[in-house]
């Protein structure tokens, strides 16, 4: 037993004294706002106070805590300690997913004890050993740097008003005192532990052991499953035709954390198997890790479909490439590499399974409840309405929560033993098992005329999609729609390809493929505007893509198209940095500094939604005959503001103050489908169906007071109350009223699918309806003899159509850049040496920039009040715009990703070489 | 405080408030000494810690930091904030550096920098500013102590000269090397909670004429252990400080022995770690000509 002090009154702790704190805290003291992200001190998620220090609690075992006083954020909360820095993080939005919040607070509230009115170097200091991949960190800063400046009070604006305004979360307050409930938290008490049993080789043929004899020696181990327990059929796939991964292989491993089996028991015997004791032999086989292993002659085939472990090809041809090429009068050729990217969220794969009667519901952690009940409803072999899915808060997704991971073992295990099932998969399981970012090999040729007029672009991708398909197909296609970036490119051939290795599956990460290609295309426009003599962005102005000029699909956008506009928006700011850098590199050079200032600029489009397919979202939104709105918003709220502004387009539409209308989320049983979270689609295709329902609603209820359409709508308890300019008034007591089957006296459910049509062979059609535009301006600095890069200020100039919340906006653009800035200089995940978040390296507090937004509104016609989609173009162009910026520093081009210190260093060394042999 | 054993099933949890009951403990069999554990954790990789465990984070003696005349302790329950709290002489700003760098606040508030030492990582941010104090390690057993100096105690990578009957308790540094001042410079791909991709600590003094008087400097991460280099120290002893930096020759630092990992290849780290001597030495002729004008 061990005795302490937690959040002020002295507890007991029963368990043994090497045990983690943070375990303590979350299984016996029932306290949840402590997060555990890694479990090894890298990502600060469980930060606690210890005698007023903060500490990561899952780096001290309870017996060190003997007779000291712990403070968890719960304890932080109750005592109205952090009352001000919740109420500045909430005004700030500086939580999104939510997941580091608690840290970030506990953190904050250690410096701001110590020292109340911090730099901003301070927080950065403090708060640096707090990961969050969601914001970019920016807006935690300002948050901490104004607790105590007076915060004004919240915005709420009236009926019909809050789409343009900046509201905060409306959903964020579980967030800042920690209640809010993620895939690990308040799991059944009587929940078996399930742990899976995964692959230590790459590419390996297995057999599975005695599995009685196993049991009868492992008296807590109450189950071992396997392929042969899954009822119906051990397979899944985000994309069905290409559907290909098991829930458990069955004599192959084809990547290091593919699953083979799953023990289930009590949680103690399983969190301390040693998995050496599982019965398993294993012969492994050459590795094929890369595309140019998996293709070259007499490689073994992974999927037998498959020839050449090819999983698909992406075309999309216009005019002639080859001869405008020949004819430009300048060309380029660059070739770029990226690495496997880890979406690295902070809160690993988790959730819980229990029986209701015949069916299984499945609790936790995702971005596409709909998509995980039909795989469901396919593994167990049971019909979909058998299948339930009840989303957790969702601690971070980008891409790879969209695909089935833990659900399956939950499921079988609850199915199988017909007790509730866990899972919380640790940090090196979520990391080796989850899809990734494709790593990216890009040949291209872009050649142009003296006037600087793009003629020929020439693109060929090879995409190393891993094991297994998963979003592959979907990259493959959409990165030679995007290619050639935001500009009219009438000559133009690129085609991709998607090629199996021994890989983990690559998947969805926010930009599917598309911030790969435009590092190629990006960089080599800054190398064409330097043999044309042009300014970068007056070269990129004049090929930007107008309204009414055909895209490289055929597509012809009358109104909407607003990359110029971003262009024109960073002009002024642009010249100033080309000065400033100029001023200061001559007093660098002059004092002897090893610094040179740089500034790059990149643009971005993105398509939202799905690419020339059906993609419908469906809202329902109804009126209690106690006079309360409900809208059933099935839009996956992963932090990015989901359940903000859609509920914002709905009450606007509605003619409601925001704040009057009630959200259920995504309970299958309970919401329409609304489809994935992905494809930055939210927005758009959801607001959209938002918006339709809130119009009708609206009407229902103007009909049934016969009141002018311009009428304002109140509730007053059970009374509905109608006032039109005319005069005209209305009175409906609502208790009075028949309550349909969904609970409601009124009622209006409507469904959005944005027109699209197929892409012929050469891939010409209309594979979206709406395009999202962006530019970047990076200015940093790099340290010529060590090949560090400082950032100092990003602008972003990004066309959402009509910023429905300008506050959420800034946060998804933030967000963004520190994802492009971690792709450009660091992160690198190799499968087997980088399975953590201390040699997978994401950004820190301390390497975001400055930042300078622009908001540009070019409205769509399509969108829900012009609106267009965000969530992935602010992405796309960090990472152009810093390796731009990073040459026109220091001359020295970086085409193999990560640009990491030596790979800067070597460039610039080779560079200096070249000119000292021409000198 | 008690001395509380705490057993059940596979752990054996054993706190001690002095050392003598560690030392004694440590004598009737091994154990796996918990300090900081901001090495212990992370090693296990989400399983729980089991086994025979000594927990020395709650001997009050060991958590000081103090001058008794000859030397100064640095004991082995100190963490990096207490050092960084600690009134040192400039000598150990190097130390202090470090210390502000090791991972984040949270590490930096339990991590102790001896523990930094007994894990042996070649990246061990205590070792390099710890190697220009000649730093000694004090090792304790029911027998009694002894003393090692630093570069003897660590051995390789993950490997030190303990035995299993021992612990360290704590480092002494003799006053004679603390003369001068001290700096630190850690090379990373990032903002904090990084491993360093190399690294460099530089104490040095000058004499009336301007001339290096002391100097002890060592790098880190660029061999298995970090160690002195030798070669450069001699190269700039009795020579000016003013024109330090343009002597530093990269054959002085050839008995590194950098590897290619994840975080670099090593004919990066060679040539870096020479700039980042440079920029140590810069930093100190700034350090000097400011004190001169002053």
């Amino acid at each position: 037993m061990t005795y302490f002090t937690l959040n002020g009154r002295i507890v007991t702790s029963q368990l043994p004294a090497s045990t983690r704190l943070s375990d303590v805290l979350r299984n016996e003291m029932d306290l949840f706002g402590t997060k555990i992200g890694c479990n090894a001190g890298d990502c600060g998620a469980c930060s606690v106070l210890l005698d007023g220090a903060p500490i990561c609690s899952c780096l001290t075992a309870i017996g060190q805590v003997e007779g000291a006083e712990v403070t968890s954020i719960e304890g932080l909360h109750e005592a109205g300690k952090i009352a001000g820095l919740q109420d500045s993080f909430l005004a700030y939005g500086a939580a999104q997913c939510g997941i580091c919040t608690p840290g970030m607070l506990v953190a904050a509230h250690a410096l701001l004890a110590e020292n109340p009115a911090p730099s901003r170097c301070d927080v950065q200091n403090a708060l640096g050993g707090v990961l969050c991949r969601c914001t970019g960190y920016s807006k935690i800063i300002d948050a901490v740097l104004a607790v105590g400046t007076g915060i004004g009070v919240p915005l709420s604006p009236k009926g019909g008003c809050s789409v343009g305004s900046p509201i905060r979360h409306i959903d964020g307050q579980p967030k800042v005192d920690a209640s809010l409930v993620y895939g690990d938290d308040q799991v059944p008490h009587d929940a078996v532990l399930v742990r899976v049993i995964r692959s230590p080789h790459h590419y390996a043929s297995f057999q599975i052991g005695d599995k009685a004899a196993f049991l009868a020696e492992q008296p807590g181990i109450l189950a071992v499953l396997d392929a042969s327990d899954v009822p119906g059929r051990n397979c899944f796939g985000v994309i069905p035709p290409f559907a290909d991964q098991p829930v458990f292989a069955e004599t192959t491993a084809l990547y290091r954390g593919d699953a083979v089996a799953a023990i289930v028991g009590d949680p103690d015997s399983v969190s301390r198997f040693d998995e050496a004791d599982f019965p398993i032999s294993w012969e492994p086989h050459d590795t094929m890790l890369t595309p140019e292993s998996s293709t070259s002659s007499g490689a073994p085939k992974l999927h037998n479909s498959r020839d050449g472990n090819i999983l698909v090809r992406g075309y999309v041809e216009c005019g002639d490439a080859d001869k405008a090429l020949a004819a430009a009068k300048h060309q380029v050729n660059v070739r770029t590499k990226t690495p496997f990217i880890e979406h690295a969220y902070i809160e690993p794969e988790s959730g819980y399974a229990v029986l209701e009667g015949s069916r299984i519901v499945i609790h936790g952690c995702t971005q596409a409840a709909q998509m995980d009940r039909e795989s469901l409803a396919e593994i167990m072999g049971m019909d979909l309405a058998k299948i339930r899915v009840v989303p957790s808060a969702c601690g971070g997704g980008f891409g790879a929560k969209l695909d089935v991971s833990f659900q399956p073992y939950v499921a079988l295990a609850a199915w199988v033993l017909k007790r509730p099932a866990r899972i919380c998969y640790s940090r090196g399981e979520s990391m080796r098992a989850s899809t990734k970012r494709h790593p990216s090999d890009i040949r291209l040729s872009i050649g142009c005329d003296e006037k600087g007029e793009i003629s020929g672009f020439v693109f060929d991708g090879v995409f190393n999609t891993g094991a297994y398909a998963s979003w592959g197909p979907t990259v493959a296609n959409r990165v030679p729609i995007h290619a050639c970036g935001p500009y009219k490119t009438t000559d133009y051939r690129a085609k991709s390809v998607a090629v199996h290795t021994n890989a983990p599956p690559a998947g969805a990460f926010r930009g599917f493929g598309v911030p790969q290609s435009a590092i190629a295309q990006e960089c080599a426009y800054d190398l064409l505007a330097e043999k044309v003599g042009m300014d970068r962005l007056a070269f990129r102005r004049r090929n930007a893509l107008k309204n009414g000029v055909p895209t490289v699909t055929g597509q012809v956008f009358k109104s909407g198209v607003g990359i110029d506009e971003c262009f024109e928006a960073l002009e002024e700011c642009w010249q100033s940095a080309l000065l400033k850098a100029a001023n200061f590199n001559e007093v660098a050079i002059k004092n002897g500094s090893p610094w040179r200032r740089g500034v790059g600029v990149a643009s971005c489009w993105y398509g939202c939604g799905n690419t020339s397919l059906p993609n419908p979202s469906t809202m329902r939104i109804g009126v209690t005959s106690s006079g309360v709105v409900v809208l059933h918003q099935g839009a996956m709220d992963i932090g990015q503001g989901a359940n903000t502004v859609i509920t914002q387009i709905a009450a606007d539409a509605l003619g409601l103050p925001v704040h009057e209308v009630q959200i259920v989320g995504g309970d299958t049983d309970l919401t329409p489908d609304c489809g994935k979270t992905s494809a930055s689609r939210q927005t758009f295709v959801s607001g959209k169906a938002a918006m339709l329902s809130g119009n009708a609603l609206r009407e229902i209820l103007i009909r049934q007071g016969n009141v002018d359409s311009d009428a304002q709508i109140n509730f007053d308890g059970s009374l509905l109350l109608l006032n039109d300019a005319a005069g005209g008034f209305a009175r409906i007591d609502l208790s009075e009223l028949p309550v349909n089957d969904f609970g409601y006296v009124f009622m209006a459910e409507e469904t959005y699918d944005p027109p699209t049509s197929p892409l012929n062979d050469k891939g010409q059609g209309i594979p979206y309806a709406v395009f999202g535009y962006g530019a970047q301006m990076m200015e940093l600095s790099v340290d010529c003899v060590l090949g560090q890069v400082k950032l100092e200020t990003v602008t972003t100039a990004h066309d959402v159509g009509r910023a429905i919340n300008p506050l959420l906006i800034e946060g998804q653009i933030e967000g963004g850049v520190a994802q492009g800035l971690g792709l450009a200089l660091m992160e690198d995940y190799q499968p087997g040496r980088t399975e953590n978040l201390h040699d997978y390296l994401i950004p820190t507090i301390g390497d975001i920039p400055e930042f300078n937004h622009v908001i540009i509104e070019v409205p769509d016609e399509e969108g829900p009040y012009g609106a267009k989609g965000l969530g992935e173009h602010v992405l796309i162009p960090t990472a152009p715009a810093i390796l731009n910026a990073i040459r026109h520093a220091t001359g020295a081009s970086v085409f193999d990703l990560p640009a990491t210190p030596d790979k800067i260093f070597a460039a610039i060394t080779a560079l200096e070489e070249k000119a000292k042999r021409s000198g | 405080m008690h001395n509380r054993l705490n057993t059940r099933g596979d752990v054996d949890y054993l706190r001690v408030d002095s050392l003598n009951a560690a030392v004694s403990a440590l004598a009737k069999g091994p154990r796996k000494i918990l300090a900081g554990g901001t090495d212990v954790f992370p090693s296990l990789q989400d399983r729980p810690l089991v086994g025979a465990i000594l927990d020395i984070s709650g001997i009050a003696e060991l958590g000081d930091i103090n001058f008794d005349g000859g030397y100064w302790r640095i004991g082995a329950a100190a963490s990096w904030r207490s050092v960084i709290d600690a009134d040192l002489p400039p000598a150990f700003d190097a130390l202090k550096t470090a210390a502000r760098e090791v991972g984040s606040v949270q590490i930096q508030n339990r991590a102790t920098i001896i523990g930094n030492l007994c894990n042996a990582s070649p990246a061990a941010d205590g070792v390099p500013p710890l190697l220009i104090l000649n730093a000694e390690v004090e090792i304790a057993a029911k027998a009694g102590l002894r003393h090692l100096p630093l570069s003897a105690f660590i051995l390789g990578n993950r490997k030190t000269a303990l035995k299993a009957n021992e612990m360290v308790s704590a480092l002494r540094i003799p006053l004679e090397s603390t003369v001068g001042k001290s700096g630190f410079l850690k090379l990373g791909a990032r903002s904090y909670l990084v491993i360093s991709i190399s690294m460099a600590a530089l104490r040095l003094d000058v004499d009336a004429a301007g001339l290096i008087s002391t100097i002890a400097l060592s790098v880190g991460a660029c061999s298995e252990v970090a160690m002195r280099m030798d070669r450069a120290e001699a190269a700039l002893l009795g020579t000016p400080l003013a024109t330090a930096t343009e002597r530093v020759m990269l054959e002085h630092f050839d008995a590194l022995a950098p590897i290619d990992d994840v975080r670099a290849p090593a004919s990066y780290r060679r040539q870096a770690s020479v700039e980042v001597v440079r920029r140590l030495l810069a930093d100190q002729q700034r350090d000097f000509a400011s004190g001169i004008n002053a």
